[in-house]
């Protein structure tokens, strides 16, 4: 606890203030912000093995293989084929 | 202390890397082909790539008495071109017999397209063919668990794959317990952004057991420490285990896979 408390609470203000900056800027509808929000409700709801699931929240949730690569990097959260639109822009 | 690093990219990294590392106990060095940060575009540029794993990179290693030795394959990020892939899988035979040459790897899925999954098959194929250790590199972020998953029933569906021969890496916590339970050995990839930090590796130590499981750097041109091993055993003693608990994890758990090939000896004894 002594060693691991202050940098898993400056990671926390990390996360809120994240989350404060992307509003500000208009781009808080990104669904990697809005699957942010969602795995973050798992840090609170009192049950274990609470990385397992955060990880498991932001994950691709198919099962089988895609027909082609889209040639780009994976980007941290899996968004539905059905509901991808431009990102956000900035203001 | 000492250690052994079980997948870094030296290519990509300085000497002022390979001093650092050995200063601070690394005993051998185990470098996977990968992705150069662009697609290659033919036979003779993989040609080349080997070449320098088996020839420059081994002796670079050795000016700062480390010993150096290497995985080989065509990178699922390049495995969309399926007649290059082909093309170069034929030549990979040439390189296996060379003295540093450990198996097949890093292969695997990276987006987890049917091309990726054709390829992937093809490495199995060639690792069994010539009785080779296997490396799997697991999708990034969000195509991590499907990627496993995948990659776990084409392995499984193989008759001639032996899970103690295969190490499947970059494993995080939804992903580990499924890969062990399989059979097959476990990586856990230090990462300063992604992939796991040294606290989070010593978390899945502590819930899924340190059998069959071995930490790396995965060193490469990208965000990376090349001393992410030594400093999770600096974790490990803050937690209270044991110098033979820290040996066991970092040195002999690797060496025990490792000297499944015939081309690896265990630096200084088992």
């Amino acid at each position: 606890m002594d060693h691991a408390f202050i940098p898993v609470r400056a990671r926390l203000i990390e996360v809120a203030a994240f989350l404060d900056r992307v509003e500000r800027h208009g781009a808080a509808d990104d669904f990697r912000c809005a699957a942010l929000r969602q795995a973050a409700k798992l840090l609170v709801d009192g049950r274990p093995e609470r990385a397992r699931r955060v990880l498991e929240a932001l994950s691709d949730p198919t099962t089988e293989p895609d027909e082609k690569s889209t040639g780009k990097a994976a980007v941290g959260a899996w968004q539905r084929p059905d509901r991808k639109k431009p990102a956000a822009k900035r203001k | 202390m000492r250690y052994i690093e079980p997948h870094g990219h030296m290519v990509s990294r300085t000497t002022d890397d390979y001093q650092a590392m050995v200063t601070a106990g690394c005993a051998a060095v185990c470098e996977p082909a990968f992705w150069a940060g662009f697609d290659r575009g033919s036979v003779a540029g993989f040609r080349d790539y080997y070449r320098q794993l088996t020839e420059y990179e081994p002796a670079r290693a050795a000016k700062f008495l480390l010993p150096h030795y290497c995985w080989l394959c065509l990178n699922p990020k390049e495995a969309e071109d399926l007649g290059l892939a082909r093309d170069v899988l034929a030549m990979i035979p040439e390189f296996l017999d060379r003295p540093n040459v450990l198996g097949i790897g890093e292969i695997g899925l990276n987006r987890n397209t049917r091309n990726e999954m054709a390829v992937l098959e093809q490495h199995i194929d060639l690792a069994v063919k010539f009785n080779q250790l296997i490396l799997v590199h697991t999708p990034h972020l969000e195509d991590k668990l499907k990627g496993t998953n995948l990659i776990l029933d084409v392995l499984r569906s193989h008759r001639g794959v032996k899970p103690g021969r295969v190490i499947i890496d970059h494993v995080e916590e939804h992903t580990i317990q499924r890969v062990l339970d399989a059979g097959f050995w476990a990586g856990i990839t230090l990462y300063p952004d992604s992939k796991s930090s040294p606290p989070r590796a010593v978390d899945m130590l502590e819930i899924c057991g340190r059998e069959r499981i071995w930490l790396n750097s995965a060193c490469d041109w990208g965000v990376s420490d090349p001393l992410a091993v030594p400093k999770t055993a600096l974790e490990m003693r803050r937690r209270g285990y044991s110098d033979d608990f820290v040996d066991a994890v970092l040195f002999r758990n690797p060496v025990r896979f490792l000297s499944q090939s015939p081309h690896f000896s265990a630096p200084g004894g088992k």
